[in-house]
C-alpha cells in the first residue's frame, strides 16, 4: 500500500481548491453490485430495480454485462433486462462488453453506450480475464473501433488502481499507462477504480496526480470500494483534484470477493448525503434512491450497505 | 461552498483519543463487566493510543453502565506517558474522580438547549455554571480539564446548529480553563460542508490547536469529515475501538467512528499516530467477543478475511 508523504499531500490543501458545482452518479448498482451478489436475482427484478432508479434522477445507470453467462450468471439474462428496460429520456444506460461478440449482442439487444474493463495488474488481468493487460487492450480495440463506426460511445474503466489483491502495490504510472491508452483508443471516460478498497487520501491523491498528467481531469471518473471504510475521504480527494464523476451503488451492492462478507461498492445514497451536504449539485433524489435501496434489499432478504439509509429508517 | 477554501497544511502528528471505553461503552446495551472493561483499557494501553477515556463519574443512577467507576480507575495498568481522562459532570463527580486516582477530566456541555435540557436537564448557561465548580477545584488541584461541545452539526431535537451557537459555547468552556475542546457531531449529520463551515467560525474564537472533532458515522460521512478538519488544522481526533457504541437516536445505526479506519487513513496518508493498527485490532477483536456482537470496523472485518 503507497503511502503519500504528508508534504506531498500538502501541495494540494496548501494551495487551496475548488468543488465542482456538478457531480455526475454513475449508478452501478444493478450491473457490478448484483454481480457481486451471491443470490441470482430474477429479471423482473432487476428490471423493476432499474425502472425505479431511472425515476430518481440519476443520469447514468449501468444496466448489465454482455459477458458470457458461463463467467457470470447473474448476467445470463442481459437481453431480456435490456429489452425490459423503461427508458427514462436523458438516462443513458450503458452496459459492459468485453470483446466484440458481446459488443454485438449489446447493440442487437438495443444498447446505446457500452464499457470495456482493463486493469493496472497484470496478475489480476490474467486471473479476471485470462489475458495480459496488452492482449485486453487488442481486444477492445476491436470493440473501440466498432463502437465508433456506429456511433455508440464507451467508457473505459481500469480496475486495481490504488492495490491489487495479487500484486499488491501498484504503481501510479502503471494506472496511468493504461488510462492514457484507453483514452487514445477512443473511450470517453476513463473510470478509475480501487477494486480492494484499499486506497486512502494519500494514494488516491498520488495515482491522480499520475493519470491527470495523461488524462484531462474531466474525463476521469472514480470507482471507490468501501471495504476498508474509505471511500468517501477517498472521493472527497478526487472531488479536490478536479474528479466531477463518481461511480456508486445504491445499497452498497456488491461485497469484495476478496474479503469476503466485507462491503464492496460506496452506497449511492452516502455519496448523494456528503454532496448535497456540500452544496454540490447531482440532480438526484435521495429519498427516491433510499426506496430503490429498500427494494432491492428486501427482494435480496439482506441489509443494506448504506449508512444514510439505515439512519433514515430508524430516526425519532 | 463552491469556493476557494483556505486550507492549512496536514499536520504530520495526529493524536488519537479514544473514547471506546467510556463513550462507546457507555451506548452499548449490554451491561459489561468491570474486569472485560479493564481488560480492555490495559490491551488499549499498549496499542500506542496517547490518550484513553477511561470511565465516567456519573450518578450509576443515569448511566448504570459506568457504575464501576471506581474499580475500573483502580484497577487499570495504567502505561507511562498515557493520559486516562475521565467524565466528571459536577463537583461531586470530580471529587470522586481526583479520589479514585484520576489525574486528567473532561465536562460535557452542548451547542443546543434543547438537547442539553433533554440531557442533563438545565440550560447551556446553566450548565456552564456547574462546570465552573468543576474547574476551579480542578486547578487548583492542578488537573487539567477537557471541554466537550455537542450537536456542533446538528442537534435530534433543534435540527440545525449555528456555528456561532458552537463557536460561543467552545469559547466559554475554553476560557474557563479547558485545554482542549471536543467538537462533537453526536447525531452524525455533519457533511464535509457543515463541518467546514462550523470549524472556521470555532476557529476565530479557539486557537486551532486547542480543538479536536469526535465525529459520529451514523451517516457514514465520519471518515470525509475528520479529513476536511485534518486540511483545516486540527490534529486531534476522537474514535472508538471497533466503533463501539450505537446511536441513541438512530436505533440500530452506527454511532462513534472506529478507531481502526481512522488510523488506516492517517497512516494512509504518512501522518503518524503512534498506534500499532494490529494491536489496536486485537483489542476490538476483544471486546466484540466479550459482547458478542460485530465490529462496526471496515478495516477489522476486511482484514479478518483476505
Amino acid at each position: 500500500m503507497l503511502n503519500a508523504t504528508v508534504s506531498e499531500f500538502n501541495m494540494l490543501t496548501i494551495t487551496g481548491h475548488e468543488y465542482p458545482e456538478f457531480v455526475k452518479i454513475v449508478e452501478v448498482g444493478p450491473r457490478d453490485g448484483l454481480q457481486n451478489e451471491k443470490e441470482i436475482v430474477p429479471t423482473g427484478v432487476k428490471i423493476q430495480l432499474i425502472d425505479m432508479l431511472s425515476g430518481t434522477g440519476l443520469h447514468v445507470i449501468e444496466a448489465t454485462s454482455f459477458v458470457s453467462s458461463k463467467w457470470v450468471p447473474q448476467m445470463a439474462d442481459h437481453t431480456e433486462v435490456l429489452r425490459g428496460i423503461q427508458r427514462a429520456p436523458h438516462v443513458q444506460y450503458p452496459v459492459l462488453t468485453p470483446n466484440l461478440q458481446g459488443f454485438q449482442d449489446a447493440v442487437a439487444a438495443g444498447a446505446t453506450e457500452v464499457a470495456v474493463f482493463g486493469s493496472a495488474s497484470e496478475t489480476f488481468s490474467k486471473k479476471n480475464i485470462n489475458c495480459s493487460i496488452d492482449e485486453s487492450m487488442l481486444r477492445f480495440e476491436e470493440v473501440i473501433n466498432t463502437a465508433k463506426e456506429q456511433q455508440i460511445p464507451v467508457r473505459g474503466y481500469v480496475s486495481c488502481a490504488l492495490g491489487c489483491p495479487h500484486e499488491g502495490h501498484i504503481e501510479p504510472s502503471k494506472v496511468a499507462e493504461v488510462a492514457k491508452k484507453l483514452y487514445e483508443m477512443g473511450c470517453y471516460e476513463i473510470s478509475l477504480g480501487d477494486t480492494i478498497g484499499v486506497g486512502t487520501p494519500g494514494s488516491m491523491f498520488k495515482m491522480l496526480q499520475c493519470v491527470m498528467k495523461e488524462v484531462p481531469a474531466d474525463a476521469l471518473a472514480v470507482h471507490c470500494h468501501d471495504t476498508y471504510g474509505q471511500a468517501l475521504p477517498n472521493i472527497l480527494t478526487a472531488l479536490q483534484m478536479g474528479v466531477c464523476v463518481v461511480d456508486s451503488a445504491v445499497a452498497g451492492l456488491g461485497g469484495c470477493p476478496y474479503a469476503q462478507g466485507s462491503s464492496g461498492n460506496v452506497s449511492t445514497e452516502d455519496v448523494l448525503y456528503m454532496l448535497h451536504g456540500m452544496g454540490i449539485e447531482t440532480g438526484v433524489n435521495l429519498a427516491k434512491v433510499v426506496e430503490a435501496g429498500d427494494f432491492i434489499c428486501n427482494a435480496l432478504c439482506r441489509k443494506t450497505n448504506s449508512k444514510v439509509a439505515k439512519a433514515r429508517g430508524r430516526t425519532l | 461552498f463552491s469556493e476557494n477554501l483556505q486550507c492549512q497544511a496536514l499536520p504530520e502528528k495526529v493524536k488519537i483519543v479514544e473514547v471506546g471505553p467510556r463513550d462507546g461503552l457507555q451506548n452499548e446495551k449490554t451491561i459489561v463487566p468491570t474486569e472485560t472493561k479493564i481488560h480492555l483499557i490495559d490491551m488499549l494501553s499498549v496499542s500506542g493510543l496517547p490518550v484513553i477515556e477511561a470511565t465516567s463519574f456519573v450518578s450509576p443512577k443515569w448511566v448504570p453502565q459506568m457504575a464501576d467507576q471506581v474499580e475500573v480507575m483502580k484497577g487499570i495498568c495504567r502505561q507511562p506517558g498515557v493520559s486516562y481522562p475521565v467524565l466528571t459532570p459536577n463537583l461531586k463527580g470530580f471529587q470522586a474522580a481526583v479520589k479514585a486516582g484520576a489525574s486528567e477530566v473532561a465536562i460535557f456541555g452542548a451547542a443546543s438547549e434543547l438537547f442539553s435540557k433533554k440531557n442533563i436537564n438545565c440550560s447551556v448557561d446553566e450548565s456552564l455554571q456547574r462546570f465552573d465548580e468543576v474547574m476551579k477545584a480542578a486547578k487548583e488541584a492542578g488537573v487539567p480539564v477537557r471541554g466537550y461541545v455537542s450537536c456542533v452539526l446538528g442537534c435530534p431535537y433543534e435540527g440545525k446548529v449555528a456555528p456561532e451557537k458552537v463557536a460561543h459555547v467552545a469559547k466559554s468552556l475554553y476560557s474557563m480553563g479547558c485545554y482542549e475542546i471536543s467538537l462533537g457531531d453526536t447525531i452524525g449529520v455533519g457533511t464535509p460542508g457543515s463541518m467546514s463551515e462550523m470549524l472556521e467560525a470555532v476557529s476565530r474564537e479557539v486557537p486551532v490547536n486547542a480543538l479536536a472533532v469526535h465525529c459520529h458515522d451514523t451517516y457514514g460521512q465520519a471518515l470525509a469529515n475528520i479529513l476536511v478538519a485534518l486540511q483545516m488544522g486540527i490534529s486531534v481526533v476522537d474514535s472508538s475501538v471497533a466503533g463501539l457504541g450505537g446511536c441513541p437516536y438512530a436505533q440500530g445505526a452506527s454511532g462513534n467512528v472506529a478507531t481502526e479506519d481512522v488510523v488506516y487513513m492517517l497512516h494512509g496518508l504518512g501522518i503518524q499516530t503512534g498506534v500499532d493498527l494490529s494491536k489496536l485490532m486485537d483489542a476490538g477483536a476483544f471486546i466484540c467477543r466479550s459482547l458478542n456482537r460485530k465490529t462496526n470496523s471496515k478495516v477489522s472485518q476486511a482484514t479478518c478475511k483476505l
